[in-house]
């Protein structure tokens, strides 16, 4: 159901989030929002909590305080393979492709959802070897045979498989040699083009400010500051605030 | 019987194909219990005793239907469905929290279980007929067709869960959750009810091997106890989670205590399975059917 | 408490003796650590000396933990020497280390949660005493429980003696984790990211612990909250894929283009 309220809606809101490791407060109160198709990204140095942002938003860990929506409906607390189905794709920051199945299997594993016609299997399928054809080389390759570079278009590829509104991308440039890095980014632009939206959390600041429409930044567990990634450089002050020494 | 002068070569085939026949239950048996243990680390002390209410479902659609192969498919569907509905209400809960939790869980359901069935049945043990009687010449024995058409049941019903398992839709969910279930979870796939489906398929397995199981023998409700035991020891020396392990490991033991009962009673070559358990973890705890870890 | 990691003056380095003549407490030549075809710390020459403190930073991977257990005999290096006083202990096990004079508190929480604080850092300090007496009078226990005490005092848990360790916040479980390290009596400390998963108020108390502890102590510690580090160290030294990238005094790291070529992955 469109109409101008619900495109004007962001399709992800963070409301001041609090999550824990056991008894580690981990996130101290994180705010965001993600619009529908666009691009964020989520900076800041290790242990600043990007990742667990990521892991609470797609339900792998249950916030203790506030509040997350997707497309207007709370969805705290809601155990990850129902948001998986709702629309939110989870590539991890160590890829964790299924390593003993084969590069078909770990996209079967998005794909066996319930309500997907054949057809559209096989279009999505077709769809992602157009993008990736290393993959359609190696679809029968068990996915621990594949290089980090392929695994991470296969973490990626697997998440497409959903068919999501919204992909957490969580440092895919890391580990990575620069030609892949820039495979990556091109990545992204598609995924832009296709209309899903991206929260990017990454530590490269030229590939995340290049990507993204707008940038947060994250310190010891909160967001601390909000810009548009146009208007920013790496060389501007508050980068170096935030990734810098 | 003097050891080395004429070898009994045939007692010794004799009992091969008894070992073998013997191993393939038992690798029915343990392959359930590895299964359980492999995807949702719980170690099913109940499973001895889903053998033998899968015997006694038997038992009971036998009486009813005097149908040996409706018997065995009613009783395996039947404590799968059991077996599902025990890990919902029983295991769910306790996902998450120190795993001796499940083990006394499993543990006190075992003795629910067999106390039900002494409750409900009674002390004296059951029978059911085997499908067909028949014997064919096996060197100086009679040998029961029966008994083959156990071993060759086991094994197809083991080949069709790994075919399933390799090419069955929800064989993927299993398999991709074996080896993360964290990300399966992101994948969509409802991990809880994977749980569940996979300890039904331990239980309909189990059972499925009561009922093979139960015209060599009476049906009791302690016939699970000595199964039990035997299954955790080929699921260690077999490597837990292992699937194809524990199937060589229920041969290979089956078959060392086929011979040595050649030598010394029944009763006694039991001892060479707790030998072999022992040897394992002084040696290869991981298994010995495992590659040897880095 | 506002950021201000552009702050160039470390509060730490003023009012303190030239740490640089002092004599060096530990010393490492050449230490590499492979495992099978990582390396994940490679020829590595470090030096620190005593009453200093240094902080260890780096990206993901870049070795600071590998480099702690090497220290503290959790890790035994492939090749290079580590000298503590002038002696090699690389490839001794941890008892022995600890006995020799450093303590390690570690990244996850490493405290005895039944037992009381008092009790986790009185087990500590025993340590230090040798003996088999088990006749021995009880004022060499009343020895051991001053020790304690002052150990709780000094990292601000006396208060807390008697709780359970379990009921501690997270915060105040580092802070015990940091004690039982200090009930050692040890000349080295090695602090393992002691402010991870604090709150603001909760890393500036420890940062005031760590200052005050500091006192005829040699700390270092790996972190990555970059205040802590820019206001506490005396020096940095950077690593980067098992290297050593840059090392100075915080004002020098903070303008070291190298290092922010790294951080910032220009």
């Amino acid at each position: 159901m469109s109409g101008p309220e619900t495109a004007l809606q962001p399709l992800v809101t963070v409301e001041g989030v609090h999550t824990y490791y056991g008894k580690s407060h981990v996130l101290f109160g994180v705010s965001l929002k993600v619009g529908r198709g666009e691009v964020v990204g989520l900076l800041g140095r290790n242990g600043v909590g990007k990742s667990t942002t990521l892991k609470t938003i797609m339900g792998l860990l249950a916030p203790s305080r506030g509040r997350i929506t997707l497309d207007g409906r709370d969805i705290t607390g809601q155990p990850a393979h129902r948001l998986a189905r709702l629309g939110i794709g989870y590539v991890p920051e160590d890829r964790r492709i299924f390593k003993l199945l084969t590069v078909m299997e770990n996209l079967r594993t998005g794909l066996d959802r319930g309500g997907v016609s054949d057809t559209r299997k096989r279009q999505l399928l077709d769809k992602v070897y157009a993008y990736f054809p290393v993959l359609a080389e190696r679809r029968n390759q068990a996915g621990g045979t594949l290089s980090g570079g392929e695994q991470q278009m296969l973490a990626i590829a697997r998440a497409m498989m959903l068919e999501p509104k919204i992909i957490l991308l969580d440092e895919p440039t890391e580990g990575l040699m620069p030609r892949m890095v820039s495979q990556i980014r091109e990545i992204i632009a598609v995924l832009h083009k296709e209309g899903v939206a991206i929260l990017l959390v990454e530590q490269n600041v030229p590939l995340t400010l290049a990507s993204s429409q707008r940038v947060y930044f994250m310190e010891k567990g909160t967001v601390k500051h909000h810009a548009a990634a146009g208007g920013l450089s790496v060389t501007d002050p508050v980068i170096h605030q935030y990734l810098g020494v | 019987m003097d050891l080395f002068s004429g070898l009994p070569w045939e007692i010794i085939l004799v009992q091969t194909v008894n070992g073998i026949v013997a191993g393939m239950i038992l690798a029915l048996v343990a392959s359930g219990l590895t299964l359980i243990f492999g995807i949702m680390d719980v170690v099913n002390f109940a499973h001895g005793e889903l053998f033998m209410l899968g015997a006694y479902m038997g038992v009971v659609t036998f009486a009813a239907t005097g149908n040996f192969w409706i018997a065995l498919v009613g009783a395996t569907l039947l404590v799968a469905l059991i077996g599902a509905a025990l890990q919902v209400t029983t295991l769910r809960p306790l996902i998450g929290r120190d795993p001796l939790n499940t083990i006394l869980a499993t543990f006190g359901l075992s003795l629910v279980l067999q106390n039900y069935a002494l409750w409900q049945f009674g002390p004296v043990a059951r029978k059911i007929n085997e499908p067909f009687t028949g014997q064919f010449p096996l060197f100086y024995l009679q040998y029961p067709w029966y008994r083959i058409l156990i071993a060759v049941l086991s094994a197809a019903i083991i080949a069709g869960f790994y075919l399933f398992l390799k090419y069955g839709r929800y064989g993927i969910w299993i398999r991709a959750t074996t080896q993360d279930r964290v990300m399966a979870q992101a994948m969509g796939i409802p991990v809880p009810w994977v749980h569940t489906g996979v300890f039904a398929i331990g239980a309909g397995m189990a059972a499925a091997s009561g009922v093979l199981f139960a015209p060599l023998v009476g049906v009791s409700h302690a016939m699970g106890l000595d199964w039990v035991l035997k299954a955790f020891i080929v699921v260690v020396v077999g490597g837990m989670g292992n699937l194809g392990g524990s199937i060589a490991a229920a041969i290979f033991i089956s078959l060392l205590e086929a011979y040595a009962s050649i030598w010394v009673s029944p009763a006694q070559a039991v001892i060479v399975s707790s030998v072999v358990l022992i040897l394992t973890l002084l040696f290869r705890p991981t298994g010995l059917f495992v590659p040897t870890p880095k | 408490m506002t950021s201000d990691s552009l702050n160039l003056s470390s509060p730490a380095a003023s009012g303190r003796g030239d740490v640089q003549s002092q004599p060096a407490v530990l010393r490492t030549e050449g230490l590499t650590v492979r495992f099978g075809g990582l390396t994940a710390l490679d020829n590595v020459d470090f030096e620190v000396r005593r009453e200093e403190i240094r902080a260890i930073i780096g990206p993901n991977g870049a070795g600071k933990s590998t480099f702690f257990n090497c220290l503290t005999g959790v890790l035994r290096p492939t090749s290079g020497r580590v000298l503590f006083d002038g002696r090699d202990i690389a490839g001794l096990p941890p008892n022995r280390i600890s006995q020799r004079g450093i303590a390690r508190s570690y990244q996850i929480t490493n405290i005895l949660p039944n037992a009381t604080t008092l009790e986790n850092v009185r087990v500590a300090a025993q340590s230090r005493r040798h003996g088999w007496s088990m006749l021995a009078h009880h004022r060499a226990f009343r020895d051991i429980l001053d020790k304690a005490e002052a150990v709780l005092a000094s990292v601000g848990l006396a208060a807390k003696a008697d709780e359970l360790a379990a009921n501690l916040s997270h915060g105040e479980q580092r802070n015990l984790e940091i004690g039982i390290a200090l009930a050692t009596e040890p000349q080295l400390l090695c602090l393992d990211e002691p402010t991870a998963g604090m709150s603001t108020a909760e890393t500036h108390d420890t940062m005031e612990l760590v200052r005050r502890i500091a006192k005829d102590l040699t700390i270092l510690i790996v972190e990555h909250d970059m205040q802590v580090v820019m206001q506490l160290a005396h020096r940095i030294t950077v690593l980067h894929y098992g290297r050593v990238l840059a090392e100075g005094t915080p004002a020098e790291i903070q303008e070291n283009p190298k290092v922010l070529e790294v951080y910032l992955k220009t």
